[in-house]
């Protein structure tokens, strides 16, 4: 059995937009993320994958639920105050927009340096600057771009910026938040081969949230999908793209787009936006591994 | 069959303060009634700037350089924005990508839709409009379009709103629908139904349909023909089954290994190395050349012509020159039905 590393119980979030009004952003989502894998949260923008994200690094406190990082609660806030150095460091998260998510004022070396600067680690590599460069060559750029802003930078080289600002902490846990959605094709290739490359030489284990579903099979070891803040189906990928087993995953992976003209004309596709999908009943495990979320029918 | 838009050696130049941007160099290609034409390409290739050369709303720093516009046989290139805005709309409508900032938030679906007739038609009966806008609506797939009428577009999703938008777009019976990146705001779920949406609209109005994007596999359900671009010149032109099936051009075929449905089994993706060159100042020779692993000698130095490979498929590369090398393409050539 693969060491849990993170281990998500019943995470409810909810956000109260007036006296009356609130949306349930989160409903009752369990999962364990295992050291060493690269788990894949897919669903329609507004299914709450973000909020999950944002939730497993502290950014918004959960209205319910338990969140375990290597057995430290981090919703508690003594044992978060205890353990806050390995949290904040451990855990890196990439955002989807580079463009805003990166200071505009700031040089790159500069960006990659400021975690080590404020966690005060002293540079491995001797100073601050060669360790940007170190990380930088890493993503793939070489130390010419140390001194540039982000906004000479393309997308694709911003999204690398960021990804060596989230490495020079070495971390074990990368929560990457639609890191590919906006990006060209063959630059998403790039950044894909790049988190596959940092989970097998390095072991880093990824949650690695799209909607971009070809490329989460391509890359995860086991993808959940989530449909209006539930989680319907959380399986080894191979089974959920072979056998899926929840109506909406069928519905979902049938929009896949299949660069082939004659498949892609003569594929049944699911109507989405008048249809309703089942989110009650129990996350049951149906074959080892592989949970639906289905009617009780015991 | 006549084409309805017809263009021949656009040239687009962006006057910045760097430098002159070639945006667009020397395109060429026929657009036919009733057809959707995919042009697909990686961001700053020229795409988007083509087809707003081709409605005339380029930005002041842009300037179409040489060339001309052929539409319904008729030369539009020298046209004033007047001339042009008893085209725009009637002749041709542009989908923008982010439907959130194209629609104005202070303001009822219906009534917006409503607007977009009343400019055409300025004396049509109030319930009339109304009709006509409810039957757009319709046509473009919002369910219940009456209780809808009223809402704005915050109530809607991202899909209604792009619906939404089409429906401006089709309010005057347009002849050709120039879509720029329609989908790529929106979520896979709802990408399929617009794309499925314009296929049902190009069959039922005979509208033809200029589709940009910049993922192979969008295009595919939806395009009859497929252009593809790279540093602001078309590289490869022919029918959809020709050029995913029978990909001449190194360009495309990066384009297509870097799909991930193409890649299962493979340890990682294929990727094309290095960067699109600056079009500030294009390279002398092909300016795919230094990203390209089959590249020839001749490519740094000149330019390849169209080759033509038959009567609907083209492609630009010195590689289909008699001379060249023969080459295995790495990808296509199994029609797996």
């Amino acid at each position: 059995m693969p060491e849990t590393l993170l281990d998500v119980e019943h995470l409810s979030h909810v956000f109260r937009l007036s006296k009356h009004a609130h949306i349930r952003a989160v409903d009752d989502v369990s999962f364990q993320l295992h050291r060493g894998e690269i788990l894949g949260l897919v669903g329609e923008s507004g299914s709450g994958k973000s909020t999950v994200a944002r939730c497993l690094m502290n950014i918004y406190q959960p209205t319910a639920g338990v969140i375990r990082y290597q057995g430290v609660n981090i919703l508690d806030r003594r044992e978060f105050a205890r353990n806050r150095k390995m949290l904040e460091t451990r855990r890196q998260i990439i955002f989807q927009d580079s463009a805003s998510s990166l200071n505009q004022r700031m040089k790159v070396a500069d960006i990659i340096a400021e975690p080590m600067h404020i966690h005060h680690i002293k540079p491995p590599r001797g100073s601050l600057r060669e360790e940007a460069a170190y990380q930088l060559k890493y993503v793939g750029m070489d130390a010419s771009y140390l001194d540039q802003y982000p906004s000479e930078l393309s997308g694709g080289q911003r999204q690398r910026v960021a990804i060596a600002r989230a490495l020079s902490m070495e971390p074990e846990l990368l929560v990457a938040d639609e890191p590919i959605a906006s990006l060209d094709v063959s630059i998403q290739a790039q950044i894909v081969n790049l988190f596959k490359h940092c989970n097998q030489e390095h072991g880093f284990s990824i949650l690695f949230i799209a909607h971009d579903l070809a490329m989460v099979e391509f890359l995860c070891h086991r993808v959940g999908v989530m449909y209006r803040g539930r989680m319907v189906e959380l399986a080894p990928t191979a089974e959920l793209f072979g056998d899926p087993r929840h109506a909406y995953t069928k519905a979902l992976l049938s929009a896949i787009p299949y660069p082939d003209p004659v498949i892609q004309k003569n594929r049944p596709r699911v109507d989405f936006e008048e249809l309703e999908f089942d989110r009650e009943g129990a996350f049951t495990e149906v074959t080892p591994g592989h949970f639906v979320l289905q009617e009780d029918r015991r | 069959m006549e084409e309805i838009l017809n263009i021949k050696n656009l040239s687009v130049n962006i006057h910045a303060p760097g430098g002159t941007v070639h945006a667009v160099r020397d395109v060429s290609f026929e657009l036919y009634p009733g057809e959707v034409l995919a042009i697909v390409g990686e961001s700053g290739c020229g795409k988007s700037m083509l087809c707003k050369a081709i409605m005339k709303l380029l930005p002041k720093s842009a300037k179409v350089e040489g060339g001309q516009i052929f539409a319904n046989g008729v030369d539009i290139t020298h046209y004033s924005q007047k001339d042009m805005e008893k085209l725009r709309g009637k002749l041709f409508s542009y989908v923008f990508q982010d439907p959130m900032t194209a629609l104005n938030p202070t303001i009822p679906i219906g009534k917006q839709i409503g607007e977009a007739v009343l400019v055409h038609e300025p004396k049509l009966p109030k319930a009339q409009v109304y009709e006509r806008v409810i039957e757009l609506m319709e046509l473009v797939g919002i369910q219940r379009p009456r209780e809808r009428y009223h809402l704005y577009p915050y109530n809607f999703s991202g899909g209604m709103r792009q619906r939404s938008v089409m429906a401006i777009a089709l309010a005057s019976n347009p002849r050709i629908l120039l879509a720029d990146e329609p989908t790529t705001a929106l979520d896979v779920t709802i990408q399929a139904q617009i794309l499925d949406l314009l296929k049902k609209i190009q069959v039922q109005l005979g509208t033809a349909t200029i589709l940009v994007s910049h993922d192979l596999g969008v295009v595919a359900s939806a395009a009859d023909r497929v252009a593809i671009m790279y540093a602001g010149k078309i590289v490869e032109i022919g029918t959809a089954e020709e050029v995913y099936y029978d990909p001449r051009h190194p360009y495309t075929w990066g384009l297509m290994q870097s799909l991930p449905a193409l890649n299962k089994g493979n340890a990682e993706l294929k990727t094309i190395p290095g960067m699109p060159p600056t079009l500030v100042e294009p390279p002398v020779g092909d300016a795919f050349a230094c990203r390209n692993q089959y590249a020839l000698e001749i490519d740094y130095h000149q330019q390849p012509p169209m080759f033509r490979i038959s009567d609907t498929h083209y492609a630009a590369t010195w590689l289909l020159d008699p001379r060249a090398p023969k080459i295995t393409p790495p990808i296509g050539g199994k029609r797996n039905a």
